[in-house]
């Protein structure tokens, strides 16, 4: 190994490790780093976030280098990436797919942890600075997409920054603070740029954090079970090294079918159109992954108890992630993984239906049945969340789990020994 | 996993919606799908329709609508050489200036130079075109939902309104716009109307395919480079995951009690999915 | 990622087929990482539209001898001198083999009377003073660089100061006899 080997390298390493312990630091947390050995491909979201994350970034960047961030010239500066610099049109679509991408990846890894119970004991500060990561990518892609300033981005950005005219005393002052003047217009957007360049940063710092949380207890597993000791491990390399990668290759050709071929899929005509402040399209739809929280937003049609709709509205959609937070104690069962939790796991499932039913109720006008059904549907997730999840830990029989991983992988025989 | 699958399906119904949220209301048709050489994983523009295009946007289209993110030097990229463009270019005057004594000043439109649209500023457009506005063309194509059927449906659309529609004054009955009630006259009245350079006959569904090809090069030049690198990029992504796959499953066989392909019972209980 | 020492070699044939795959797998990485950030590093060159205006067109007719004119091509000065003859004469003179940077006057000129060349001085950078009625023009009758004190010759060849070499003549041709296109 590098650092303990006895040629130049070697030294050399060992001069800057005993000062910087880097190579160290990477060789433990990377190399040797002890891993479950029974995880499946849905483990492989992490790294895939954390990949997608750096394509984010630098694709975001070099795209900063030719976009304009002022109204009169925002629009005309993408076109110009689009049509003139060398290779802009694909860093564009790369930035713009991988937004989607990176929602995609992220849900999927969310959802994982709700079927295994990776977000209770020990884990449930890494679960929630998974949230607070998943806010901070949402306050992200939001201004994101504003910068274009085509009309969804100008109209988005005036439907969802009205929202917080909703907070009662305060409401429109706080909304004209945001704008920065009497509309969404140009302080807006360039304030929307500054941040939108920051945050990503701060999603980065949290990352961080997030893989510290992780490697203090190690990842959990698909039978939700403590490792008992060195059989029931690998090293990180090259098992996983290797898996990852290919599930990267997997996850590139996903990626570049949309990126070379559906390039306009996943969004909205519309935005091809400059930002009109006096003309409104005639349905304002945000991206596909706001689409669930949109349902919700707009689930309330009613006042209750003199609180307007409107407000109930907005409360109804941030508690919808808030909830998330508190998973570990809404969750009183004792067992992790949905493998062994029978009535559970079809729960879980009706939480995937439902979180699709919602976003198709986000896409389309609130008219007829998709009110009602989007009603339902947000009356359902909070059930899922705040009632269920509470109930079913605590009356749920799970079956009986296994006594170790490695006796669940290899047999009763290599339960207690080694190798 | 058939849950798994059940859920992929309701996926499957939520991209759909995506998709069907963005479409026109109920009474407005569908635009026809049209056959079109730069659709599919392997389309490109057909060239000898891009130049027949830009004739007719030249001579039928840009008495009212502009195309101002396309530039006199793009037109190399249709076919057309430096000199011809040059040439082109050289038919159109445009604004310069302030001069040395502070005027602005009309010249010959060079390469470099965007193609000029017909009016000053949207407000002389609209006083030209009874308060309508007809919008920049240098997008339409992905502006729209349908792309390019949508507007080959809109220039072959005009007709005769139904007996019952009640037309607004300055409109025209179109069956594919939104409402039917268009602000553009037909632009194609008559085959014949624009003598194609290269001899084809120019009846009014070419010149609308022609200018709809045309238009939709305008709205996404780079569709030919895409493909081609796409189709590389996807090539060599399938033959390096094959390569990823057989060595994690090489680095993994070495594993004790986890033989090449065979799962036990043991292994499908640890959740194992290789 | 070749490293698996780690792991215990499971005999046969396995190593000689893990080795292939090793390699062939780096390659195809090494390989797959150097296409896809090229095109990160080449969109930083020049756009089309940027080197789309790499020619400038000068009309000279209002040019009188003896006048100096300025004109910006490429973001750059260009200093256009309609000499008169005492300066041509004054240049034609110049011993070559005294020169720091050696090249005879009619090398740098199309026609005599008019001297073309960037007007950038090719020590530093700044742009040289002597367009101007009234400015320094140096002991040479050119132009007077006053960042560090070089002096260019009625032929903008560098005659004193630390500037290594004469001030570039732009590719340039007459498109009529009053009429120039640079670049």
């Amino acid at each position: 190994m590098p650092v303990t080997g006895t040629g130049r390298t070697s030294r050399i390493i060992r001069w800057i490790d005993h000062r910087l312990p880097f190579v160290a630091m990477v060789e433990h947390e990377l190399y040797e780093y002890p891993t479950p050995r029974n995880l499946n491909y849905w483990w492989n979201f992490g790294s895939l976030a954390g990949i997608i994350l750096v394509i984010m970034i630098v694709s975001g960047i070099v795209l900063a280098m030719y976009y304009t961030p002022n109204a009169t010239m925002a629009f005309d500066s993408v076109e110009r990436i689009m049509r003139d610099v060398n290779y802009g049109w694909l860093i564009r679509y790369i930035h713009m797919n991988g937004a989607s991408m990176f929602f995609m990846i992220v849900y999927i890894h969310l959802f994982r942890g709700l079927y295994y119970g990776s977000y209770k004991y020990p884990r449930e500060l890494l679960w929630m600075l998974g949230v607070v990561i998943l806010l901070l990518m949402m306050a992200t892609a939001f201004m994101g997409y504003v910068l274009p300033w085509g009309q969804m981005s100008f109209w988005g950005a005036t439907v969802i920054t009205n929202l917080f005219s909703a907070i009662p005393v305060f409401g429109s002052k706080i909304v004209t603070l945001l704008w920065g003047g009497f509309t969404v217009g140009n302080p807006t957007l360039n304030r929307f740029f500054s941040l939108h360049y920051l945050l990503p940063f701060v999603i980065v710092a949290v990352v961080g954090l997030h893989l510290i949380a992780l490697h203090t207890h190690g990842s959990n597993n698909p039978l939700g079970i403590d490792s008992k000791g060195p059989q029931d491990s690998i090293p990180f390399h090259p098992y996983y090294t290797v898996k990852d990668m290919f599930g990267l290759m997997v996850f590139l050709i996903f990626f570049s079918i949309f990126v070379f071929y559906l390039p306009n899929f996943l969004g909205d005509p519309q935005n091809y159109i400059p930002a009109n402040p006096l003309q409104t399209p005639p349905d304002i739809v945000p991206e596909w992954y706001f689409l669930p929280f949109y349902a919700i937003l707009r689930s309330m049609t009613f006042n209750v108890l003199g609180i307007p709709s409107k407000l109930i509205g907005v409360m109804l959609m941030f508690s919808s992630i808030i909830v998330l937070f508190f998973l570990p104690w809404l969750d009183t069962s004792r067992v992790r993984s949905a493998m062994f939790r029978p009535v559970y796991r079809w729960f879980f499932w009706l939480l995937v239906i439902d979180v699709l039913t919602l976003g198709y109720v986000g896409a389309h006008p609130p008219q007829g049945m998709i009110v009602v059904i989007g009603q339902c549907a947000t009356a359902y997730y909070f059930f899922h969340f705040l009632i269920m999840f509470p109930l079913v830990g605590k009356l749920e029989r799970p079956r009986p789990l296994p006594t170790s991983i490695g006796a669940a992988v290899l047999g009763p025989a290599a339960a207690g020994g080694g190798n | 996993m058939k849950r798994f699958a059940f859920a992929v399906v309701t996926a499957a119904l939520v991209l759909g919606a995506v998709d069907i949220a963005r479409a026109q209301e109920a009474e407005t048709p569908k635009p026809p799908h049209q056959q079109w050489s730069f659709e599919g994983v392997f389309g490109t523009y057909d060239q000898a329709a891009l130049q027949r295009g830009f004739q007719v946007y030249k001579e039928v289209c840009s008495a009212c609508h502009p195309v101002k993110h396309l530039y006199f030097r793009d037109l190399t990229e249709i076919g057309y050489s430096e000199d011809q463009v040059k040439g082109i270019a050289a038919q159109y005057q445009v604004q310069d200036g302030p001069n040395d004594q502070g005027d602005m000043y009309q010249r010959p439109a060079k390469p470099s130079d965007p193609i000029p649209g017909p009016f000053a500023n949207d407000q002389a457009a609209r006083a030209a075109e009874n308060g309508a506005l007809p919008p920049d063309l240098s997008l339409i194509v992905k502006e729209r939902d349908g792309g390019p059927d949508y507007v080959y449906a809109i220039l072959n659309g005009f007709k005769d309104p139904p007996a019952d529609f009640k037309m607004q004054p300055n409109m025209h009955y179109n069956e594919y716009f939104p409402g039917h009630q268009i602000a553009m006259p037909p632009p194609l009245t008559a085959d014949g109307q624009v003598q194609y350079a290269d001899g084809t006959k120019s009846t009014i569904p070419q010149m609308a395919h022609d200018v709809t090809t045309f238009l939709a090069w305008a709205s996404e030049p780079n569709l030919d480079e895409r493909h081609r690198m796409g189709a590389k990029v996807i090539l060599f992504l399938v033959i390096a995951a094959g390569v990823f796959y057989a060595a994690k499953r090489r680095v993994w066989a070495d594993l004790h009690g986890h033989g090449g392909g065979g799962h036990g019972q043991a292994a499908t209980q640890a959740g194992e999915d290789d | 990622m070749s490293d698996v020492a780690q792991s215990q070699v499971h005999g046969h044939d396995g190593e000689t087929r893990r080795d292939f795959l090793t390699l062939a797998a780096s390659a195809l990485g090494a390989v797959g990482v150097a296409t896809a950030i090229w095109p990160f590093i080449d969109t930083l060159n020049p756009a089309k539209d940027t080197l789309a205006l790499s020619t400038t067109d000068v009309d000279l007719g209002p040019v009188q001898l003896g006048q100096r004119l300025t004109v910006a091509w490429q973001g750059k000065p260009v200093f256009i001198d309609h000499r008169p003859a005492a300066e041509i004469k004054a240049a034609a003179e110049v011993d070559i083999s005294t020169l720091r940077d050696p090249q005879k006057d009619s090398d740098r000129v199309q026609k005599p009377d008019w001297l073309v060349v960037v007007g950038v001085c090719t020590h530093l950078g700044c742009i040289p003073l002597g367009q101007k009625q009234g400015d320094d023009r140096g002991l040479y009758g050119g132009w007077f660089c006053p960042c560090h004190g070089s002096m260019y010759d009625t032929s903008a060849r560098i005659r004193q100061g630390p500037a290594p070499a004469n001030l570039v003549v732009p590719p340039y041709k007459f498109t009529s006899d009053t009429k120039i296109t640079i670049g």
